[in-house]
């Protein structure tokens, strides 16, 4: 019946690489004036969660809405169990993975 | 001549686009939530904050009922500009390449800035020379307009970035020492391959009246006049 198979997914957006990233930056430059040290690579994006009854959804709903593929990535993490053939795989080239959520 | 300017939720530049535009021509008000747009000749994509920004600037806007038409229209070679979010939401329509980012400088910032007129043979810059006439067109004209942003900076990959380039589809540039976003190739302004879609992020509907300091931005909407009426003749 609807809604009784809703899989919880997380979506996972951030900059793409190479692209600046000046909020990750001030971050970045923040830490170590709070004493913490050897921190690199700090990337500020934003997390999209939702329960969906059909995961394979997800890539396209990515791809048309939650983010821009022009200039961000995207992850997307389901719930353990989650019934998708993808779940634990990589899909290589778009930039996209899926792993069960610990 | 008669121009159709959009107001989203969270629009809040509709109402001066749209006496900008009556300085030139007629202009109505066209709601979000309508397929209508009222036999305009134009369209205006005004600044704001459309759908409270919510997701990314432009992303929901993209997908209102107007916006269908505004994207049929524009595929039938009809004058669209796109003003700051409307900038935002027509990158985000696929209307126009690439996509606005936070500024570098992380700040919502209004100023004046100068902008190079790169190209003055548009149907958005045909009437911005110096004399603000038909006659000239100088290749290098200033246009002194505000602009007040947070999301500003232009960004297009590589390949796209090499394509407007050589494609001429640069129409405005922030001036020496004015590109405070960080938008590649002090981008301000760019259009689609056919001509006839335009966005940009400051505002030429804050420069219509001496009373703001300046008048610069009246020649983009006086430009599109010329060309909505060029093409009729």
């Amino acid at each position: 019946m609807a809604g009784q198979n809703r899989v919880r997914a997380r979506v996972l957006i951030r900059p793409k690489a190479g692209i600046l990233d000046p909020q990750g930056e001030a971050v970045q430059r923040a830490l170590p004036a709070l004493g913490f040290e050897g921190v690199a690579n700090v990337h500020v994006g934003r997390l999209v969660e939702l329960d969906v009854e059909d995961p394979s959804q997800l890539e396209p709903m990515c791809e048309k809405l939650l983010a821009n593929p022009l200039v961000e990535d995207y992850e997307i993490v389901l719930r353990e169990g989650a019934q998708d053939a993808d779940a634990g795989g990589t899909r290589q080239g778009l930039g996209i993975r899926y792993r069960d959520i610990q | 001549m008669k121009f159709g300017v959009v107001r989203f939720p969270g629009s809040c530049d509709e109402v001066d686009a749209l006496r900008a535009a009556r300085r030139v021509g007629d202009a109505e008000l066209l709601w979000h939530g309508e397929r209508d747009l009222k036999g305009a000749d134009a369209i205006i994509v005004p600044g704001g904050f459309s759908y409270g920004d919510y997701l990314r600037a432009g992303a929901i806007a993209r997908f209102s009922p107007v916006m269908e038409s505004v994207i049929a229209f524009a595929r039938d070679g009809g004058l669209v500009l796109g003003i700051c979010n409307g900038f935002q939401v027509l990158c985000e329509a696929k209307l126009l390449p690439g996509a606005l980012l936070p500024n570098a400088n992380l700040r919502f910032t209004f100023r004046q800035v100068d902008l190079d007129v790169v190209r003055g043979d548009t149907a958005f810059t045909c009437a911005c020379g110096s004399d603000g006439g038909l006659s000239a067109h100088p290749p290098h004209s200033i246009l002194s307009i505000p602009a007040k942003h947070s999301w500003g900076r232009y960004y297009a990959d590589e390949q796209q970035l090499a394509a407007l380039e050589q494609n001429g589809q640069v129409v405005l540039r922030y001036a020496l020492g004015e590109n405070f976003n960080g938008s590649l190739n002090d981008i301000a302004g760019v259009r689609n391959e056919r001509g006839n879609v335009f966005g940009l992020m400051p505002h030429p509907e804050h420069a219509v009246d001496e009373l703001t300091g300046s008048t610069d931005g009246l020649c983009i909407f006086a430009s599109m006049r010329l060309a909505v009426e060029g093409a009729r003749v």
